[in-house]
Formats: C-alpha cells, sequence, structure tokens
C-alpha cells in the first residue's frame, strides 16, 4: 500500500510557493491584469456608493440634490469623475479583453501584448472624448 | 487530454469539489455583457440630457424607457459587483476575516441595489 509522505506543521510552512508579483517582469499584460481588480474593486465600492447616493438623492428631493449636485460639479466631483469614468472605460475595456480571451483567442504573446496595450489606449481616448465633450460643450 | 479525475457520476454533472461547477464563472460573464448593454447606454443618455439639476433628472428617470433600464442596470451593476468583490476577498482574505467580508460585500451590493430600485421607482411612480 502506497503510503503518502508525513506533512508535519514545519514542512507544510517551508512548502514551495508559487512565484508572487515580485518575481516575475513587470509587463503590459500584467498592468492590465491588476488595474483590471484595481479599478473592478474601485467601481464597486465608489461607483456604488455614488451611484446610489446620486438616486436617493433625487428621490428625497431637491435639498438633497443640491448637496449631491454642489460636491459633484465642484473640483473634487470633477477629480472623482474623471477618475471613475477612465476607471469604467478602463474595465470595459480589459472585460471585453477577457471575453475574447475565454473563447480562447488571443493568447499568442504579440497578440496578448497589443490587445493590452490596446486596453489603456481605448479608455484613455474615451475618457478625453467623453470630458471634452461634458466641459467644452 | 487531461486524465479523468473522479467518480464517472461526478465528471457528469461536472460541479467539481465546490458543488457549484462554473455557475458563478459563468454569471460573471453574463452580467459583464449586461454591464457592458445597459452603461452604455447610460452614458450616452446621461452626457445627451442638457442639463443634470433636480427638475431635469426626475423627467428623465420618470420615464418607463428610462425607469425600467435603469432597475435592469441597477440589478446588473450590484449583482455583478457582488460577484468580482467575492473573488477578491477569496484570493486575499482568509478565515473568519473571509466571511466577514463577504458577508459585508453581500449586505453592501443588496443595500445599495435596493436603495437604488427604489429610488427609481419613487421617482417614477411620481411620489
Amino acid at each position: 500500500m502506497a503510503t503518502r509522505p508525513q506533512v508535519t506543521p514545519d514542512a507544510q510552512a517551508q512548502r514551495p510557493l508559487s512565484p508572487h508579483l515580485s518575481i516575475w517582469r513587470w509587463r503590459v499584460h500584467t498592468v492590465t491584469s491588476i488595474m483590471h481588480r484595481a479599478t473592478g474593486d474601485g467601481l464597486a465600492i465608489v461607483g456604488g456608493i455614488l451611484f446610489t447616493w446620486w438616486l436617493v438623492a433625487a428621490a428625497a428631493g431637491p435639498e438633497a440634490y443640491a448637496v449631491f449636485l454642489g460636491i459633484a460639479t465642484g473640483p473634487i466631483g470633477l477629480i472623482v469623475g474623471i477618475g471613475m469614468t477612465w476607471g469604467l472605460f478602463q474595465h470595459a475595456a480589459s472585460g471585453v479583453r477577457h471575453l475574447a480571451m475565454d473563447t480562447g483567442a488571443g493568447f499568442e504573446l504579440d497578440t496578448s501584448k497589443t490587445t493590452a496595450t490596446m486596453t489603456f489606449v481605448v479608455s484613455t481616448l474615451l475618457t478625453i472624448a467623453l470630458w471634452a465633450f461634458i466641459l467644452l460643450r | 487530454m487531461a486524465v479523468p479525475r473522479g467518480t464517472a457520476i461526478g465528471r457528469v454533472r461536472g460541479l467539481g469539489s465546490a458543488k457549484e461547477g462554473a455557475h458563478h464563472w459563468w454569471v460573471q460573464r453574463l452580467s459583464a455583457v449586461s454591464n457592458l448593454l445597459l452603461l452604455t447606454w447610460f452614458v450616452v443618455s446621461l452626457v445627451s440630457l442638457p442639463k443634470i439639476d433636480h427638475f431635469t433628472m426626475l423627467e428623465w428617470l420618470r420615464q418607463p424607457w428610462v425607469a425600467v433600464p435603469m432597475v435592469l442596470l441597477s440589478i446588473s451593476v450590484f449583482y455583478h459587483l457582488r460577484l468580482g468583490l467575492q473573488v477578491v476577498i477569496e484570493d486575499y482574505i482568509d478565515g473568519g476575516a473571509r466571511i466577514a467580508a463577504l458577508l459585508m460585500a453581500s449586505a453592501f451590493a443588496i443595500v445599495g441595489g435596493a436603495l437604488s430600485i427604489f429610488s427609481i421607482l419613487t421617482i417614477a411612480f411620481g411620489a
């Protein structure tokens, strides 16, 4: 009968780990992957709260909405707004890349690098276009 | 090909050790696509409004073809963000803190979604 190697708590503590962030060379794919999580978290928490606040304030009445609008159209609102829209576009572009890769497409190194770079180009251009439209019209 | 593992009935069911198969993975992608469609409509619609003052917002949200997509958007977005937060929590937090974080993520998504939908309907039904 085969015997399993005895795993003591000490041996368990020294078990080799898979290489983590500090081992791998930084590449654009790495940054895209990390940004997908970072933007996802930011959108989930900050975006979720702001979206809810906006709707609750609108339903609550003109005074509550004025408080929201005052902050949303101020300098803090502008910075957060630009950040949230860039995060949304980045998460969406990176998400579309994920959906394509889920079908097995685009795993070649060159293609993967190009699409990873494209997510940043697309999200940045869309953010500039959106805010140019909002601020300049 | 990978060597088949587990019992014959286990392979047929394809549910794995978590007993839910690829359900989480699949609904995360479904809600990603519905988010993509609804949020594109949302951003385009919002920036197309002449103003974003209270009166304009209420007039906009009152329309059936705005209120209904907004309710669907709230469901899709809060469901998707709950699924996403779960993945990140399960990757970085262990033990009791993981359970607490997952409960907080669920509560956040449910409360946020409920408040948003209630607010949309309050406006739509003209209270």
